[in-house]
Protein backbone atom coordinates (compact mmCIF):
# COMPACT_ATOMS: atom_id res chain seq x y z
CA UNK A 1 0.00 0.00 0.00
CA UNK A 2 1.94 2.74 -1.60
CA UNK A 3 0.17 5.56 -0.10
CA UNK A 4 1.68 9.76 1.10
CA UNK A 5 0.17 8.58 4.54
CA UNK A 6 0.43 6.53 7.33
CA UNK A 7 -2.72 4.17 8.49
CA UNK A 8 -2.51 6.08 11.68
CA UNK A 9 -2.72 9.60 9.58
CA UNK A 10 -6.03 8.33 7.89
CA UNK A 11 -7.26 7.34 10.85
CA UNK A 12 -7.05 10.35 12.79
CA UNK A 13 -8.15 12.94 10.15
CA UNK A 14 -11.20 10.71 9.39
CA UNK A 15 -11.94 10.88 13.53
CA UNK A 16 -11.88 14.58 13.12
CA UNK A 17 -14.26 15.02 10.21
CA UNK A 18 -16.64 13.12 12.87
CA UNK A 19 -16.65 16.60 14.18
CA UNK A 20 -19.03 19.19 13.39
CA UNK A 21 -17.98 23.15 14.48
CA UNK A 22 -19.67 24.68 17.34
CA UNK A 23 -19.66 20.90 18.71
CA UNK A 24 -19.12 20.13 22.39
CA UNK A 25 -17.02 17.04 22.57
CA UNK A 26 -15.70 15.37 25.56
CA UNK A 27 -12.25 14.01 25.07
CA UNK A 28 -10.74 11.09 25.91
CA UNK A 29 -6.93 10.18 26.27
CA UNK A 30 -4.49 9.13 23.11
CA UNK A 31 -6.12 9.25 19.99
CA UNK A 32 -9.07 10.92 20.37
CA UNK A 33 -7.23 14.12 21.75
CA UNK A 34 -5.43 14.31 18.24
CA UNK A 35 -8.22 14.14 16.31
CA UNK A 36 -10.43 16.78 18.26
CA UNK A 37 -6.98 18.68 17.91
CA UNK A 38 -7.17 17.70 14.64
CA UNK A 39 -10.52 19.12 13.99
CA UNK A 40 -10.34 22.48 15.76
CA UNK A 41 -7.43 23.82 13.95
CA UNK A 42 -9.16 23.43 10.68
CA UNK A 43 -13.53 22.41 9.99
CA UNK A 44 -14.16 22.72 13.14
CA UNK A 45 -12.60 25.77 14.89
CA UNK A 46 -15.41 26.75 17.79
CA UNK A 47 -15.46 23.25 18.91
CA UNK A 48 -15.81 23.36 23.28
CA UNK A 49 -13.38 20.42 24.40
CA UNK A 50 -14.23 19.10 27.48
CA UNK A 51 -11.41 17.22 29.25
CA UNK A 52 -12.78 14.71 32.12
CA UNK A 53 -9.63 16.75 34.12
CA UNK A 54 -12.57 20.07 34.15
CA UNK A 55 -11.07 21.76 31.21
CA UNK A 56 -14.17 23.24 29.42
CA UNK A 57 -13.46 24.76 26.14
CA UNK A 58 -9.47 24.04 25.87
CA UNK A 59 -7.00 25.70 23.57
CA UNK A 60 -4.36 24.08 24.26
CA UNK A 61 -0.65 25.30 22.97
CA UNK A 62 0.91 22.03 22.60
CA UNK A 63 -0.04 18.62 22.35
CA UNK A 64 -1.12 17.74 25.71
CA UNK A 65 0.74 14.45 26.82
CA UNK A 66 -2.05 13.72 29.36
CA UNK A 67 -5.74 15.17 29.95
CA UNK A 68 -4.31 17.16 32.97
CA UNK A 69 -1.71 19.17 31.46
CA UNK A 70 -1.48 22.85 32.73
CA UNK A 71 -1.89 23.52 28.56
CA UNK A 72 -5.68 22.93 28.90
CA UNK A 73 -6.00 25.24 31.99
CA UNK A 74 -4.50 28.69 30.29
CA UNK A 75 -6.88 30.49 27.89
CA UNK A 76 -9.35 27.45 28.91
CA UNK A 77 -12.83 29.19 28.86
CA UNK A 78 -13.66 27.36 32.11
CA UNK A 79 -12.38 25.04 35.25
CA UNK A 80 -14.25 22.95 37.15
CA UNK A 81 -14.06 20.17 39.71
CA UNK A 82 -14.28 16.60 38.74
CA UNK A 83 -17.55 16.48 40.60
CA UNK A 84 -19.06 19.00 38.59
CA UNK A 85 -17.46 17.57 35.38
CA UNK A 86 -19.18 14.35 35.78
CA UNK A 87 -22.71 15.59 37.49
CA UNK A 88 -23.24 18.70 35.47
CA UNK A 89 -22.03 18.12 32.15
CA UNK A 90 -21.90 14.41 31.34
CA UNK A 91 -24.86 13.31 33.52
CA UNK A 92 -26.50 16.65 33.10
CA UNK A 93 -26.77 15.88 29.08
CA UNK A 94 -24.54 18.58 27.80
CA UNK A 95 -21.90 16.63 26.49
CA UNK A 96 -22.97 15.73 22.49
CA UNK A 97 -20.00 13.47 21.55
CA UNK A 98 -17.74 11.69 23.62
CA UNK A 99 -14.70 10.74 22.23
CA UNK A 100 -12.73 6.94 23.37
CA UNK A 101 -10.30 4.63 22.83
CA UNK A 102 -10.32 1.15 23.69
CA UNK A 103 -8.43 -1.92 24.12
CA UNK A 104 -11.02 -4.10 22.93
CA UNK A 105 -14.45 -3.28 20.92
CA UNK A 106 -16.65 -6.49 19.93
CA UNK A 107 -19.16 -7.01 17.55
CA UNK A 108 -22.04 -4.92 19.96
CA UNK A 109 -19.96 -1.96 20.50
CA UNK A 110 -18.90 -2.68 24.06
CA UNK A 111 -15.57 -1.35 24.93
CA UNK A 112 -12.83 -3.50 27.55
CA UNK A 113 -10.28 -1.05 28.83
CA UNK A 114 -10.07 -3.54 31.98
CA UNK A 115 -8.62 -6.87 31.81
CA UNK A 116 -7.84 -8.97 28.94
CA UNK A 117 -8.42 -12.89 31.14
CA UNK A 118 -10.10 -13.18 34.21
CA UNK A 119 -10.48 -10.38 36.31
CA UNK A 120 -9.53 -12.11 39.09
CA UNK A 121 -6.61 -13.51 37.24
CA UNK A 122 -6.00 -10.79 34.92
CA UNK A 123 -3.59 -12.41 31.77
CA UNK A 124 -3.20 -8.67 31.57
CA UNK A 125 -4.49 -5.69 33.67
CA UNK A 126 -5.58 -2.64 31.87
CA UNK A 127 -5.78 0.76 32.99
CA UNK A 128 -9.34 0.25 33.83
CA UNK A 129 -12.25 2.99 33.80
CA UNK A 130 -11.59 6.26 34.22
CA UNK A 131 -14.58 8.03 33.22
CA UNK A 132 -15.35 5.87 30.11
CA UNK A 133 -18.26 4.13 31.25
CA UNK A 134 -20.43 7.62 32.14
CA UNK A 135 -19.33 8.57 28.59
CA UNK A 136 -20.78 5.90 27.06
CA UNK A 137 -23.73 6.29 28.87
CA UNK A 138 -24.04 9.81 28.82
CA UNK A 139 -22.86 11.68 25.41
CA UNK A 140 -25.59 12.34 23.06
CA UNK A 141 -23.16 9.92 20.71
CA UNK A 142 -20.06 8.38 21.54
CA UNK A 143 -17.48 7.69 18.89
CA UNK A 144 -14.76 5.13 19.32
CA UNK A 145 -11.45 5.26 17.68
CA UNK A 146 -9.00 1.97 17.61
CA UNK A 147 -6.38 0.70 15.05
CA UNK A 148 -8.25 -2.65 13.72
CA UNK A 149 -6.02 -5.77 14.73
CA UNK A 150 -7.80 -9.16 15.88
CA UNK A 151 -7.11 -9.58 19.05
CA UNK A 152 -8.27 -5.99 19.56
CA UNK A 153 -11.53 -6.78 17.81
CA UNK A 154 -13.30 -9.87 19.41
CA UNK A 155 -16.65 -10.84 19.12
CA UNK A 156 -17.46 -10.31 22.68
CA UNK A 157 -15.16 -8.32 25.04
CA UNK A 158 -13.56 -10.33 28.44
CA UNK A 159 -14.53 -7.19 30.43
CA UNK A 160 -17.79 -4.79 29.35
CA UNK A 161 -16.01 -1.56 30.62
CA UNK A 162 -18.29 0.89 29.11
CA UNK A 163 -21.56 -0.22 27.40
CA UNK A 164 -22.23 -0.42 23.86
CA UNK A 165 -25.79 -1.64 22.00
CA UNK A 166 -26.02 -5.23 23.43
CA UNK A 167 -25.01 -6.51 26.52
CA UNK A 168 -25.19 -9.61 29.11
CA UNK A 169 -28.34 -7.38 30.91
CA UNK A 170 -30.10 -6.63 27.57
CA UNK A 171 -30.57 -3.47 24.91
CA UNK A 172 -29.29 -0.47 25.40
CA UNK A 173 -32.58 1.06 25.37
CA UNK A 174 -33.92 -1.11 28.00
CA UNK A 175 -31.12 -0.60 30.50
CA UNK A 176 -32.59 3.19 30.58
CA UNK A 177 -29.26 4.73 29.09
CA UNK A 178 -29.20 8.44 27.90
CA UNK A 179 -26.99 8.88 25.11
CA UNK A 180 -26.68 6.76 21.83
CA UNK A 181 -23.65 4.57 22.81
CA UNK A 182 -20.74 4.00 20.11
CA UNK A 183 -22.14 4.72 17.51
CA UNK A 184 -19.09 5.08 15.06
CA UNK A 185 -15.44 3.35 15.47
CA UNK A 186 -13.13 5.13 13.39
CA UNK A 187 -9.94 2.58 13.07
CA UNK A 188 -6.65 2.52 10.33
CA UNK A 189 -8.16 0.18 7.99
CA UNK A 190 -11.85 2.02 7.57
CA UNK A 191 -14.90 3.05 9.46
CA UNK A 192 -17.42 0.74 11.45
CA UNK A 193 -21.28 2.06 12.32
CA UNK A 194 -24.34 0.52 14.20
CA UNK A 195 -27.29 -0.80 12.64
CA UNK A 196 -29.90 0.42 15.15
CA UNK A 197 -32.28 -2.52 14.49
CA UNK A 198 -29.56 -5.64 15.12
CA UNK A 199 -27.24 -3.29 17.44
CA UNK A 200 -24.16 -4.70 15.25
CA UNK A 201 -21.16 -2.80 13.81
CA UNK A 202 -21.25 -3.17 10.50
CA UNK A 203 -18.06 -1.76 7.70
CA UNK A 204 -19.53 1.66 6.67
CA UNK A 205 -16.52 2.94 4.71
CA UNK A 206 -12.78 1.87 4.06
CA UNK A 207 -9.43 3.65 3.23
CA UNK A 208 -8.00 4.10 0.02
CA UNK A 209 -5.58 1.42 -0.70
CA UNK A 210 -7.48 -1.08 1.69
CA UNK A 211 -9.48 -4.53 0.96
CA UNK A 212 -12.10 -6.53 2.26
CA UNK A 213 -10.42 -9.53 2.91
CA UNK A 214 -7.60 -7.54 4.90
CA UNK A 215 -10.64 -5.62 6.75
CA UNK A 216 -12.36 -8.98 7.46
CA UNK A 217 -9.30 -11.04 8.40
CA UNK A 218 -8.52 -8.24 11.11
CA UNK A 219 -12.34 -8.64 13.22
CA UNK A 220 -13.18 -11.50 14.80
CA UNK A 221 -16.92 -12.06 13.45
CA UNK A 222 -18.43 -12.23 10.37
CA UNK A 223 -18.76 -8.50 9.58
CA UNK A 224 -21.26 -7.03 7.48
CA UNK A 225 -20.07 -5.05 4.51
CA UNK A 226 -23.04 -1.60 3.64
CA UNK A 227 -24.03 -2.13 0.44
CA UNK A 228 -23.57 1.72 0.84
CA UNK A 229 -19.92 0.99 1.30
CA UNK A 230 -17.59 4.13 0.83
CA UNK A 231 -14.03 5.03 0.15
CA UNK A 232 -13.03 7.22 2.71
CA UNK A 233 -11.38 10.79 1.22
CA UNK A 234 -7.60 10.57 1.80
CA UNK A 235 -6.43 13.27 4.25
CA UNK A 236 -5.77 16.54 2.57
CA UNK A 237 -2.38 18.37 2.41
CA UNK A 238 -3.32 20.16 5.44
CA UNK A 239 -4.29 17.70 7.69
CA UNK A 240 -1.17 16.13 7.19
CA UNK A 241 1.04 19.41 7.55
CA UNK A 242 -0.46 19.53 10.97
CA UNK A 243 -0.31 16.57 11.86
CA UNK A 244 2.96 16.36 11.48
CA UNK A 245 4.21 19.59 12.23
CA UNK A 246 0.83 20.78 14.77
CA UNK A 247 -0.53 17.99 16.37
CA UNK A 248 1.92 15.39 17.20
CA UNK A 249 5.58 16.01 15.52
CA UNK A 250 6.83 13.79 18.26
CA UNK A 251 4.85 11.06 16.42
CA UNK A 252 4.03 9.93 20.51
CA UNK A 253 0.65 8.37 19.05
CA UNK A 254 1.07 8.73 15.57
CA UNK A 255 3.88 5.99 15.56
CA UNK A 256 6.38 5.64 13.00
CA UNK B 1 -2.40 29.54 66.47
CA UNK B 2 -0.09 28.08 63.38
CA UNK B 3 -0.72 24.57 61.97
CA UNK B 4 2.79 24.73 60.24
CA UNK B 5 4.39 21.85 61.02
CA UNK B 6 7.48 19.82 58.78
CA UNK B 7 6.76 17.26 56.43
CA UNK B 8 8.08 14.78 59.09
CA UNK B 9 6.41 15.86 61.96
CA UNK B 10 3.26 15.61 59.44
CA UNK B 11 3.72 12.40 58.05
CA UNK B 12 4.70 10.79 61.78
CA UNK B 13 1.86 12.77 63.77
CA UNK B 14 -0.80 12.04 61.52
CA UNK B 15 -0.43 8.98 59.17
CA UNK B 16 -0.55 6.10 60.60
CA UNK B 17 -0.02 1.54 59.83
CA UNK B 18 -3.70 0.71 58.30
CA UNK B 19 -4.99 4.15 57.95
CA UNK B 20 -7.26 4.74 54.52
CA UNK B 21 -5.38 7.25 53.24
CA UNK B 22 -6.23 9.78 50.01
CA UNK B 23 -3.70 11.98 48.34
CA UNK B 24 -5.42 13.37 45.69
CA UNK B 25 -5.06 15.66 43.07
CA UNK B 26 -5.41 14.92 39.13
CA UNK B 27 -2.61 15.09 36.98
CA UNK B 28 -1.79 18.42 38.84
CA UNK B 29 -0.68 18.57 42.60
CA UNK B 30 -0.30 15.19 43.49
CA UNK B 31 1.42 15.31 46.64
CA UNK B 32 4.87 13.37 46.02
CA UNK B 33 7.15 14.76 48.81
CA UNK B 34 4.71 13.49 50.94
CA UNK B 35 4.17 10.22 49.26
CA UNK B 36 7.91 9.76 49.65
CA UNK B 37 8.04 10.68 53.61
CA UNK B 38 5.78 8.02 54.20
CA UNK B 39 8.04 5.81 52.19
CA UNK B 40 10.67 6.74 54.51
CA UNK B 41 9.02 6.24 57.50
CA UNK B 42 7.85 2.69 56.15
CA UNK B 43 4.13 2.78 56.61
CA UNK B 44 2.62 -0.47 56.31
CA UNK B 45 -1.09 -1.82 55.12
CA UNK B 46 -2.15 1.28 54.21
CA UNK B 47 -5.49 1.36 52.19
CA UNK B 48 -4.31 3.60 49.28
CA UNK B 49 -7.61 5.53 47.23
CA UNK B 50 -6.98 7.91 44.22
CA UNK B 51 -9.11 8.12 41.04
CA UNK B 52 -5.83 7.49 39.65
CA UNK B 53 -3.17 6.02 41.35
CA UNK B 54 -0.57 7.39 39.31
CA UNK B 55 3.11 7.12 39.62
CA UNK B 56 2.98 8.23 43.13
CA UNK B 57 1.15 5.07 44.19
CA UNK B 58 2.93 2.88 41.86
CA UNK B 59 5.75 3.90 44.00
CA UNK B 60 4.10 3.23 47.24
CA UNK B 61 2.75 0.41 46.38
CA UNK B 62 6.78 -0.63 45.31
CA UNK B 63 7.51 0.38 48.57
CA UNK B 64 5.43 -2.19 50.19
CA UNK B 65 3.26 0.78 52.24
CA UNK B 66 0.18 -0.85 50.78
CA UNK B 67 -2.30 -3.60 51.19
CA UNK B 68 -5.25 -2.20 49.30
CA UNK B 69 -6.13 0.17 46.55
CA UNK B 70 -9.27 1.97 45.94
CA UNK B 71 -9.31 3.58 42.30
CA UNK B 72 -10.97 3.85 38.98
CA UNK B 73 -7.93 4.60 35.98
CA UNK B 74 -4.56 2.72 36.99
CA UNK B 75 -2.76 3.83 34.15
CA UNK B 76 0.50 6.21 33.70
CA UNK B 77 -0.99 8.70 32.07
CA UNK B 78 0.08 9.80 27.97
CA UNK B 79 2.76 7.02 28.76
CA UNK B 80 2.06 3.63 29.93
CA UNK B 81 1.46 1.06 32.68
CA UNK B 82 1.82 1.95 35.93
CA UNK B 83 4.17 -1.58 36.35
CA UNK B 84 4.46 -2.19 40.72
CA UNK B 85 0.38 -1.72 40.06
CA UNK B 86 0.31 -4.58 37.20
CA UNK B 87 3.20 -7.06 38.98
CA UNK B 88 1.40 -6.76 42.28
CA UNK B 89 -2.58 -7.71 40.50
CA UNK B 90 -1.02 -9.72 37.94
CA UNK B 91 0.58 -12.17 40.39
CA UNK B 92 -0.98 -15.55 41.73
CA UNK B 93 -2.15 -14.86 44.35
CA UNK B 94 -2.42 -11.22 43.96
CA UNK B 95 -0.55 -9.48 46.67
CA UNK B 96 -2.43 -6.38 46.53
CA UNK B 97 -6.16 -6.31 47.35
CA UNK B 98 -8.01 -3.90 44.65
CA UNK B 99 -11.15 -1.99 44.73
CA UNK B 100 -12.26 -0.42 41.72
CA UNK B 101 -14.83 2.18 40.37
CA UNK B 102 -15.14 4.32 37.12
CA UNK B 103 -14.10 8.46 38.01
CA UNK B 104 -17.93 9.44 38.22
CA UNK B 105 -18.25 6.28 41.05
CA UNK B 106 -15.41 7.29 43.26
CA UNK B 107 -15.90 11.08 42.76
CA UNK B 108 -19.49 10.30 44.15
CA UNK B 109 -17.80 8.08 47.29
CA UNK B 110 -16.25 11.54 47.79
CA UNK B 111 -19.25 13.62 47.57
CA UNK B 112 -21.02 10.79 49.79
CA UNK B 113 -18.57 11.34 52.28
CA UNK B 114 -18.15 14.63 52.74
CA UNK B 115 -21.67 15.25 53.42
CA UNK B 116 -21.66 12.70 55.67
CA UNK B 117 -24.59 10.70 53.33
CA UNK B 118 -25.30 6.93 53.59
CA UNK B 119 -24.92 6.83 49.93
CA UNK B 120 -24.96 8.64 46.49
CA UNK B 121 -27.06 8.08 43.38
CA UNK B 122 -25.58 8.15 39.82
CA UNK B 123 -27.41 7.58 36.73
CA UNK B 124 -24.49 4.71 35.58
CA UNK B 125 -23.22 1.28 35.25
CA UNK B 126 -25.79 0.42 33.47
CA UNK B 127 -24.81 -3.04 30.86
CA UNK B 128 -21.19 -2.72 32.57
CA UNK B 129 -19.10 -5.59 34.35
CA UNK B 130 -18.12 -3.55 37.43
CA UNK B 131 -20.64 -3.59 39.89
CA UNK B 132 -20.28 -7.72 39.45
CA UNK B 133 -17.19 -7.61 40.53
CA UNK B 134 -17.69 -4.46 43.25
CA UNK B 135 -20.51 -5.78 44.94
CA UNK B 136 -19.99 -2.15 46.61
CA UNK B 137 -21.60 -0.88 43.68
CA UNK B 138 -25.58 -1.23 44.38
CA UNK B 139 -28.75 0.34 42.91
CA UNK B 140 -32.15 1.72 44.57
CA UNK B 141 -35.24 2.46 43.19
CA UNK B 142 -36.25 6.03 43.50
CA UNK B 143 -39.03 7.10 45.63
CA UNK B 144 -40.14 9.58 43.42
CA UNK B 145 -39.83 8.43 39.90
CA UNK B 146 -39.57 4.29 40.74
CA UNK B 147 -36.34 4.28 38.21
CA UNK B 148 -33.80 2.20 39.64
CA UNK B 149 -30.44 4.38 40.17
CA UNK B 150 -26.81 2.88 41.15
CA UNK B 151 -25.48 3.76 44.28
CA UNK B 152 -22.07 3.66 45.87
CA UNK B 153 -21.34 4.10 49.49
CA UNK B 154 -19.55 7.34 51.52
CA UNK B 155 -15.66 7.47 51.15
CA UNK B 156 -14.37 8.67 55.06
CA UNK B 157 -10.67 8.47 54.79
CA UNK B 158 -8.45 8.64 58.00
CA UNK B 159 -6.52 10.97 56.45
CA UNK B 160 -6.68 13.18 53.36
CA UNK B 161 -3.44 15.32 51.87
CA UNK B 162 -3.80 17.94 49.42
CA UNK B 163 -1.03 19.49 47.72
CA UNK B 164 -1.70 23.30 47.10
CA UNK B 165 -0.39 26.32 45.40
CA UNK B 166 -0.78 28.47 48.86
CA UNK B 167 -2.53 28.69 51.84
CA UNK B 168 -2.14 30.80 55.72
CA UNK B 169 -0.75 29.35 58.93
CA UNK B 170 -4.19 28.10 59.69
CA UNK B 171 -4.46 26.33 56.37
CA UNK B 172 -7.15 28.32 54.72
CA UNK B 173 -5.90 26.70 51.28
CA UNK B 174 -6.14 28.03 47.62
CA UNK B 175 -5.92 26.14 44.15
CA UNK B 176 -6.50 27.50 40.79
CA UNK B 177 -5.68 24.89 37.78
CA UNK B 178 -7.30 22.01 37.82
CA UNK B 179 -9.50 21.23 41.06
CA UNK B 180 -9.73 17.59 40.88
CA UNK B 181 -11.68 16.24 43.68
CA UNK B 182 -9.44 17.27 46.50
CA UNK B 183 -12.42 19.71 48.20
CA UNK B 184 -14.75 16.94 49.27
CA UNK B 185 -11.58 14.15 49.39
CA UNK B 186 -11.14 17.07 52.27
CA UNK B 187 -14.51 17.36 53.84
CA UNK B 188 -14.72 13.78 53.90
CA UNK B 189 -11.44 12.87 55.57
CA UNK B 190 -10.99 12.81 59.57
CA UNK B 191 -7.36 14.36 59.36
CA UNK B 192 -6.32 17.05 56.74
CA UNK B 193 -2.60 17.74 55.73
CA UNK B 194 -2.48 20.71 53.51
CA UNK B 195 0.81 20.73 51.78
CA UNK B 196 1.72 23.98 49.98
CA UNK B 197 4.38 25.97 47.61
CA UNK B 198 4.23 29.06 49.53
CA UNK B 199 2.86 29.93 52.94
CA UNK B 200 1.02 33.39 52.51
CA UNK B 201 -0.03 36.01 54.94
CA UNK B 202 -3.95 35.50 55.69
CA UNK B 203 -4.67 39.28 53.81
CA UNK B 204 -3.62 37.77 50.76
CA UNK B 205 -6.47 35.07 50.99
CA UNK B 206 -9.40 37.34 52.35
CA UNK B 207 -8.25 39.52 49.45
CA UNK B 208 -9.29 36.86 47.34
CA UNK B 209 -11.79 34.11 48.86
CA UNK B 210 -12.94 32.35 45.41
CA UNK B 211 -9.89 30.86 45.31
CA UNK B 212 -10.41 29.07 48.76
CA UNK B 213 -10.99 25.41 47.83
CA UNK B 214 -10.11 23.99 51.81
CA UNK B 215 -11.04 26.43 55.28
CA UNK B 216 -8.86 26.06 57.72
CA UNK B 217 -11.51 24.67 60.02
CA UNK B 218 -10.97 21.05 58.71
CA UNK B 219 -7.26 21.37 58.55
CA UNK B 220 -4.64 19.62 61.03
CA UNK B 221 -1.55 20.66 59.30
CA UNK B 222 0.26 22.99 57.04
CA UNK B 223 3.64 21.82 55.45
CA UNK B 224 5.50 24.40 53.07
CA UNK B 225 7.33 22.65 50.83
CA UNK B 226 8.12 24.18 47.35
CA UNK B 227 8.22 21.76 44.38
CA UNK B 228 6.51 19.06 46.30
CA UNK B 229 4.38 18.12 43.76
CA UNK B 230 7.78 17.32 40.93
CA UNK B 231 7.11 15.20 38.90
CA UNK B 232 3.76 16.74 38.83
CA UNK B 233 3.11 19.99 38.58
CA UNK B 234 2.12 23.33 40.48
CA UNK B 235 -0.06 25.47 37.95
CA UNK B 236 2.13 28.74 37.29
CA UNK B 237 4.83 27.59 39.61
CA UNK B 238 6.43 24.43 37.47
CA UNK B 239 5.37 22.36 34.57
CA UNK B 240 4.62 18.66 34.38
CA UNK B 241 7.80 17.03 34.45
CA UNK B 242 6.65 14.72 31.08
CA UNK B 243 10.50 13.08 30.73
CA UNK B 244 10.03 11.60 34.15
CA UNK B 245 6.49 9.92 33.92
CA UNK B 246 7.77 8.53 30.16
CA UNK B 247 11.17 7.67 32.06
CA UNK B 248 9.36 5.71 35.11
CA UNK B 249 7.36 3.69 32.36
CA UNK B 250 10.72 1.98 31.79
CA UNK B 251 11.97 2.46 35.25
CA UNK B 252 8.90 0.71 36.70
CA UNK B 253 9.22 -2.50 34.27
CA UNK B 254 12.36 -3.61 36.22
CA UNK B 255 11.57 -4.10 40.47
CA UNK B 256 15.61 -3.77 40.73
CA UNK B 257 15.53 -0.42 38.69
CA UNK B 258 12.20 0.20 40.94
CA UNK B 259 14.54 -0.45 44.43
CA UNK B 260 17.88 1.48 42.86
CA UNK B 261 15.75 4.88 42.25
CA UNK B 262 13.71 4.80 46.02
CA UNK B 263 17.25 4.11 47.03
CA UNK B 264 18.65 7.19 45.68
CA UNK B 265 15.75 9.80 45.42
CA UNK B 266 13.27 8.75 48.38
CA UNK B 267 15.85 6.30 51.32
CA UNK B 268 18.88 8.71 50.03
CA UNK B 269 17.58 11.92 50.81
CA UNK B 270 16.44 13.79 53.99
CA UNK B 271 13.38 15.69 52.66
CA UNK B 272 11.89 17.59 49.59
CA UNK B 273 14.76 19.75 49.75
CA UNK B 274 17.87 17.76 49.56
CA UNK B 275 16.01 16.40 46.41
CA UNK B 276 15.93 19.43 44.87
CA UNK B 277 19.39 20.08 45.71
CA UNK B 278 20.15 17.17 44.03
CA UNK B 279 18.02 18.34 40.84
CA UNK B 280 19.27 21.56 40.13
CA UNK B 281 18.07 20.85 36.31
CA UNK B 282 14.59 20.96 37.15
CA UNK B 283 14.11 24.59 37.70
CA UNK B 284 15.58 25.55 34.64
CA UNK B 285 13.97 23.26 32.61
CA UNK B 286 10.73 23.52 34.22
CA UNK B 287 9.67 26.72 36.14
CA UNK B 288 6.51 28.13 34.84
CA UNK B 289 6.38 31.03 32.54
CA UNK B 290 3.98 34.51 33.73
CA UNK B 291 0.53 33.87 32.70
CA UNK B 292 -1.23 36.18 35.06
CA UNK B 293 -4.97 36.55 35.16
CA UNK B 294 -7.06 39.56 35.51
CA UNK B 295 -8.01 41.06 38.56
CA UNK B 296 -11.60 42.03 39.84
CA UNK B 297 -13.14 43.92 42.42
CA UNK B 298 -14.75 42.47 45.84
CA UNK B 299 -15.82 45.82 46.83
CA UNK B 300 -19.65 46.51 47.47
Amino acid sequence: MATEWTPSEMMVAAASRELRDREVVFVGIGLPNLACNLARLTHAPNLVMIYESGAVGARPERLPLSIGDPSLVTGSLMICGMADVFQLFLQGGRIEVGFLGGAQVDRYGNINTTVVGEYARPKVRLPGSGGAPEIAIHARRTVVITRLDRRAFPEKVDFVTSPGHRTRAGRRAELGMPGAGPVRVITDRGTLAVNPASGELELESRYPGTTLDDIQSRVGWDLVVRESLKVVMPPTAEELRLLREVVDPQRRFLGA
Amino acid sequence: MSKVITMHDAIAGHVHDGDTLVIEGFTHLIGFAAAHEIIRQQRRKLTLCRLTPDVVFDQMIAADCASKLVFSWAGNPGAGSLHAFRRAVEATPPTLAIEEYSHFGLVARLSAGAAKLPFWPLRNYQGTDLPEVNPLIRSVKCPYTGEWIATVPPLNPDVTIVHAQRADADGNTQVWGLLGVQREAAFASKRVIVVVEELVDSSVIRADPNRTIIPGMIVDAVVVEPWGAHPSYAQGYYDRDNEFYIAWDEISRDPHRVMRYLDEWVYGVKDRAEYMRKRSDLKTRLAAKPAMSGEVSYGY
